[in-house]
């Protein structure tokens, strides 16, 4: 028969948790340090469209952004309210477009190249006029593969 | 003055305060997905190549013009944004053999057999330079929606999974029953300037 005996008390030794917040530190300034905001200062107001087939953009490297929305009010009196492209961090013209794209492309890898991508964060009330130059200009610079960014929902209003 | 003895600080809950402000980064750090509607845009050609675009017979395209009022005509006739899909999904699988929707053709189908589908439908979608580049989204959002409607159909009866799900060989089976090009020709003034 087993016979519980209540062993002489051995005192429990406490493991040692000063460490512990130091690695919980570590992680900390890990996150922080790797979430980068790598956001373009937005010179325009773009509000994206809604859709329900909008798929996810895989590799966030291959991608280029091209921004066409109407200028945020600190810059209308300089740029107008008319919708304007910006490229990087510059309000830029549809002949520029080509060239954004060839120094992107440059800044790739080589076997990326192909798999370049274009994603398009235009506003929604934009009118199709520079949407339909800026698609010319792409298709002359060889970016066939384009993304019309918008917001994924599941049903539209 | 005596000198007192230094009492250790409680560093226990200094893990707490971390694991607090940690969770607080993870929570707020959102990734920022980017989510859009996925194109290929066609080639430049040279020339242009009329008869090419003349070949496809008329039944076999389906019209979607966008004025610069954001009105539809489908067809040639006034469509509301919510009955597109479903005219577009006829279109594209044309159930009811009808004389003036694309011509069904015999194909022998890899997992299907033999199957009648429609030959080569083409969606051709105009806009206006006016048209608003949201209302363009959405057409093209139905558009995509009724390709993608019916593949999901067609692979769950026969599947019984959605068309995502499935490996590529059968995604390439489906993407062969039901497929569709959307072509955007260069736009023109429709209704006037």
């Amino acid at each position: 028969m087993a016979r519980f005996k209540q062993k002489g008390k051995k005192k429990v030794t406490a493991i040692n948790t000063a460490s512990l917040p130091d690695i919980v530190f570590m992680l900390l300034f890990f996150f922080m340090t790797t979430t980068v905001m790598r956001e373009v200062d937005l010179l325009i107001q773009v509000k994206v469209p809604e859709a329900t087939q909008a798929k996810k953009l895989e590799k966030k490297s291959l991608v280029s952004f091209i921004y066409v929305g109407k200028p945020l009010p600190a810059h209308q009196l300089l740029f107008g309210t008319e919708p304007r492209i910006q490229l990087n961090d510059q309000f830029k013209e549809v002949p520029d477009i080509q060239d954004f794209i060839a120094q992107e492309r440059d800044a790739m890898d080589e076997n990326d190249r192909n798999k370049m991508m274009v994603s398009m964060k235009v506003d929604e009330s934009t009118k199709m006029g520079v949407i339909v130059d800026t698609k010319l200009a792409l298709r002359r610079a060889q970016a066939y593969k384009i993304s019309y960014s918008s917001l994924k929902v599941e049903k539209l209003r | 003055m005596s000198r007192r003895e230094l009492t250790p600080i409680n560093a226990g809950s200094m893990a707490d305060i971390a694991f607090l402000l940690l969770i607080f980064f993870l929570v707020t750090t959102t990734m920022d997905v980017d989510t859009g509607l996925m194109r290929q845009l066609p080639q430049i050609q040279d020339e242009e190549e009329p008869d090419k675009d003349e070949k496809i017979k008329e039944r076999n395209v389906f019209v979607v013009l966008v004025n610069q009022y954001d009105d539809l005509l489908v067809e040639g006739k006034p469509m509301n944004i919510h009955d597109i899909r479903e005219a577009a999904k006829e279109f594209i699988a044309n159930p009811n053999n009808e004389p003036d929707l694309p011509v069904k053709v015999e194909k022998e189908l890899p997992y299907f057999g033999k199957v009648f589908i429609t030959k080569g439908p083409v969606i051709s979608l105009q806009n206006d330079r006016g048209t608003t580049y949201g209302m363009y989204i959405r057409v093209q959002n139905e558009l995509m929606a009724a390709k993608d409607e019916l593949r999901n159909e067609l692979s769950t009866q026969y599947f019984g999974m959605k068309y995502n799900d499935l490996d590529e060989t059968r995604q390439d089976a489906v993407k062969k029953y039901y497929s569709s090009a959307l072509s955007e020709a260069e736009p023109k003034a429709i209704g006037g300037k």
